[in-house]
């Protein structure tokens, strides 16, 4: 019975989130095109620029259809997206799809390498330091990992560079990846970005990790649980941490979008190709279909993360799965 | 703490401490092949590149595609390292009486990357794409032309509206490039260059490879060319550093004078004529007052700016266009120097105590703006001039504050000629004349001067032109600005540029790496 509700509660559950999501994505598309819209300046006067003539400008905007209406074009746009149609980039006048996809597939293994590596290493971290709570141990990573959240991670690329590359000559400084490379050459040249994306989203996997466990470790069944004589690992890993896994999986969900939206700087840093700088560079030109399709992935990253938060936490959780 | 502090502080720090005093000097560090030394590929870090590039040439308004369009493209008349005007594609010209009738001889033997000859076709092609009905961001350069038309094979002529007596020097715009005539697939651009598309992601890299045998006889040494995308300063300079680039473009003064340190690369300096202007709207009733405007010429201090902001590496602009390096430059004029007590009595003259104006400026105006505003208004202050400074965004800078603020931020590149500096911001006519400075008789002289073939004459003419600019006009041109770019001493043949960066951004063809 218990079983059949907890599967009626998943699937409902998955509904409402992909409803909700979808609103939401609609939602973003619409600010995402009226405040790119708002924005001093079009395409036309971004690609000229100082050098704009008024006849250029009319021409480039003529075949660019951007003397329609604002709505009229967010429909028009709309209405394709809907065909499976993203339209093609007002700037280079390439496909859409064409220009993000690469872009994207970059971001994602950047993002994929940094967060298999630290979401084990932050938890593990977190409950080891859990356990030693006061211990050296617990105080070098508390040290360590506010020290690495309280920098901006510019400054931590900028230190690794100094280090691995300019002084020790053992790693490229640029994470440019192209398909010649081999697979070694690929790893070395994304090595850098990836221990700074780590380092960056690993404190606050950490610390949450490690006080989330400890304010369970303080309730009365805990208590129980090291009277009945069970030892340190198994209390933690087996009583305490299944109850203290839900503000952690929300906080890792809310880390790996991070790592997939909100790297630019990085990106910047290490010049990598990836998809956050090119809805900057959209943005900087009014390239809106382009700021769109960036927009609309983006925030399904974030809807899909969570929606699988929310499910895993329900998963893990074993009092969750029997509703009262 | 930003990014761009923090560069020379830690990152090179870091280098550059360990290594001994190696003293290398812009250009002269390196000693120089005699004989070019072939093969090698040539790895260029530059920034100037975004995802929106394209390199159809009517689109070219940044370093990278321009780059990238002089490696696989041929120009029409080439700038040397003097300045001057010198064949490329057309191989000789000849003008009427009055500058307004030329004719072109167009090089023999040429042929295009998919076997075509050149011919007089191609070349009318090519400057008619960017006249009349177009998109072309050159169109304000070529509006003068009034007919361009094949007299046969290798002959054209061109007709112009003005005359103008420096038309091939007009000619070598970096976006007036030759593609075989009717060719419209700019994907996969096809030119007469040394150099072939291999590979194109917009604003990330590109690699062109040797197209066979070249047609210049002392160009084309490497084997392959990569130029990468690298917009971020501190970026750029980490890729040299550490190896990854054999060059690099735009670096600022203090990173300049640290590489210098370092036996490893040199720095080339070019001085190009680029100028930071701060310009006042002379339509406003305010700054429609000439000694308004003496007041906030004379109330700047100009050197003060060049060390700090340039850490040396400018001129001080004397409030006209031309810089000192063109045979034009008028040596007549004094150079305005930071005077307050004349700032203090144009103020009175013009019946004010004293002055609060506002300066809007942004980093997009020219890197260093806003320091620059910073420093001009403490010195303002000893003028009686209470200068507010209002930092505005770059994103959008060019559209909503620069010709609709009274007082801002501008900056210009070095022009090949002296009319293409006059007619870009200081003709009634022009579209970038941001001071909105309309001077009737400016423009007939200006125009005299353009179509006189006279040498001296049009020099004296020209000289007047620059002293009504320094007397009158609206814009205040506090510095020349050099362009500064760094490589490995393993680079030669490498030189300043007399316009624009990167050796006239012909850098592909005509450096090679020694062996």
């Amino acid at each position: 019975m218990g079983r059949l509700n907890w599967r009626g509660s998943m699937s409902r559950l998955l509904v409402q989130r992909a409803g909700l999501g979808l609103l939401t994505l609609v939602a973003i598309s619409a600010l995402l095109f009226f405040g790119t819209n708002m924005l001093p300046g079009d395409v036309a006067a971004a690609l000229l620029g100082q050098q704009a003539t008024p006849e250029a400008l009319h021409n480039i905007r003529e075949a660019l259809g951007l003397n329609q209406p604002a709505w009229w074009r967010y429909l028009r746009w709309l209405s394709g997206v809907l065909h499976g149609d993203f339209g093609v980039s007002l700037a280079s006048g390439r496909s859409v799809a064409g220009a993000l996809m690469p872009r994207l597939g970059n971001t994602l293994v950047l993002a994929l390498l940094a967060g298999v590596i630290s979401v084990p290493l932050a938890v593990g971290l977190g409950v080891a330091s859990a356990m030693r709570e006061g211990g050296i141990f617990d105080r070098l990573t508390s040290i360590l990992s506010l020290m690495s959240i309280s920098v901006p991670e510019f400054f931590i690329g900028y230190v690794l560079v100094v280090v691995f590359a300019a002084n020790l000559g053992w790693l490229p400084s640029l994470a440019m990846i192209n398909p010649g490379m081999s697979l070694g050459e690929r790893l070395a040249a994304i090595t850098l970005p990836v221990m700074t994306l780590v380092l960056v989203v690993l404190a606050h996997m950490l610390r949450m990790t490690r006080s989330s466990l400890l304010s369970v470790m303080s309730t009365p069944y805990i208590e129980m649980a090291f009277l009945k004589g069970l030892n340190r690992s198994t209390v933690v890993l087996r009583h305490a941490l299944p109850n203290a896994a839900a503000p952690i999986i929300a906080v890792i969900a809310l880390n790996l979008g991070y790592l997939v939206v909100g790297v630019v700087v990085v990106e910047v840093v290490f010049v990598y190709p990836g998809a956050g700088q090119l809805m900057v560079d959209s943005v900087a030109k009014r390239d809106l279909p382009l700021v769109q399709a960036c927009g609309l992935v983006f925030a399904a990253t974030y809807v899909g993360l969570n929606t699988i938060a929310d499910m895993v936490a329900i998963l893990v959780n074993p009092r969750l799965k029997i509703p009262r | 703490m930003n990014r761009r502090g923090f560069l020379s502080g830690a990152a090179l720090f870091g280098t550059v401490a360990g290594v001994g005093g190696g003293l290398a000097l812009a250009g002269c560090a390196v000693p120089e092949d005699t004989i070019p030394s072939r093969g090698g590929a040539l790895r260029l870090g530059m920034t100037g590149g975004s995802t929106s590039d394209s390199l159809d040439p009517r689109t070219f308004v940044d370093w990278v595609p321009i780059n990238i369009g002089y490696q696989i493209m041929n120009g029409l008349v080439e700038i040397d390292a003097q300045g001057n005007a010198v064949p490329e594609l057309f191989q000789s010209w000849e003008a009427q009486p009055g500058a307004i009738e030329w004719t072109f001889k167009i090089r023999r033997d040429v042929v295009f990357h998919n076997g075509k000859t050149l011919d007089a076709d191609d070349v009318v092609y090519s400057i008619n794409l960017h006249r009349g009905n177009t998109t072309s961001a050159a169109q304000g350069a070529v509006e003068n032309i009034l007919d361009v038309r094949k007299l046969d094979l290798t002959q054209v002529r061109i007709t112009l509206r003005g005359g103008d007596a420096e038309l091939p020097a007009t000619l070598a715009d970096y976006r007036l490039l030759v593609a075989p005539d009717g060719f419209t697939d700019w994907a996969n651009p096809i030119g007469t260059g040394a150099y072939k598309l291999e590979t194109f992601e917009p604003g990330v890299r590109c690699i062109t490879t040797k197209a066979g045998s070249y047609w210049k006889p002392d160009a084309g040494h490497v084997e392959a060319i990569e130029v990468l995308v690298i917009n971020d300063a501190v970026a750029r300079v980490n890729a040299l550093i550490s190896g990854q680039v054999d060059i690099i473009n735009r670096i600022d003064g203090r990173t300049a004078d640290l590489l210098k340190r370092n036996k490893h690369f040199q720095v080339i300096r070019s001085q190009t004529g680029q100028y930071a202007v701060f310009a006042m709207n002379c339509e406003s009733d305010l700054y429609g007052n000439n000694d308004i405007r003496l007041a906030l010429k004379y109330a700047i201090d100009r050197e003060r700016i060049i060390k700090t902001v340039l850490n040396g590496y400018g001129v001080a602009g004397n409030d006209q266009p031309i810089p000192r390096t063109s045979p034009y430059y008028n040596t007549d004029l004094g150079q305005r120097l930071y005077d307050p007590d004349r700032a203090r009595f144009h103020l009175k003259k013009a019946g004010k105590g004293g002055l609060d104006v506002t300066l809007q400026v942004s980093e997009a105006a020219f890197s260093g703006a806003v320091d620059a505003a910073v420093l001009y208004q403490a010195a303002a202050t000893g003028a009686g001039v209470t200068l507010n400074v209002k930092r505005e965004p770059a994103d959008g800078y060019w559209s909503s504050v620069w010709m609709r603020a009274p007082f801002c931020a501008s900056y210009s590149d070095g022009r090949i000629t002296v009319d293409g500096a006059l007619s870009k911001a200081y003709k009634s006519t022009s579209t970038a004349n941001d001071s909105r400075w309309r001077r009737p008789d400016f423009d007939k002289m200006a125009n005299e001067a353009r179509a006189e073939l006279d040498p001296s004459k049009r020099k004296a003419l020209y000289a007047e032109c620059q002293r009504m600019i320094h007397d009158d006009a609206g814009a205040l041109i506090p510095m020349f600005m050099d362009h500064i770019e760094a490589g490995t001493s393993k680079v030669q043949g490498w030189k300043p540029s007399a316009i624009f960066d990167f050796m006239g951004q012909r850098i592909g063809e005509k450096v090679w790496l020694a062996s």
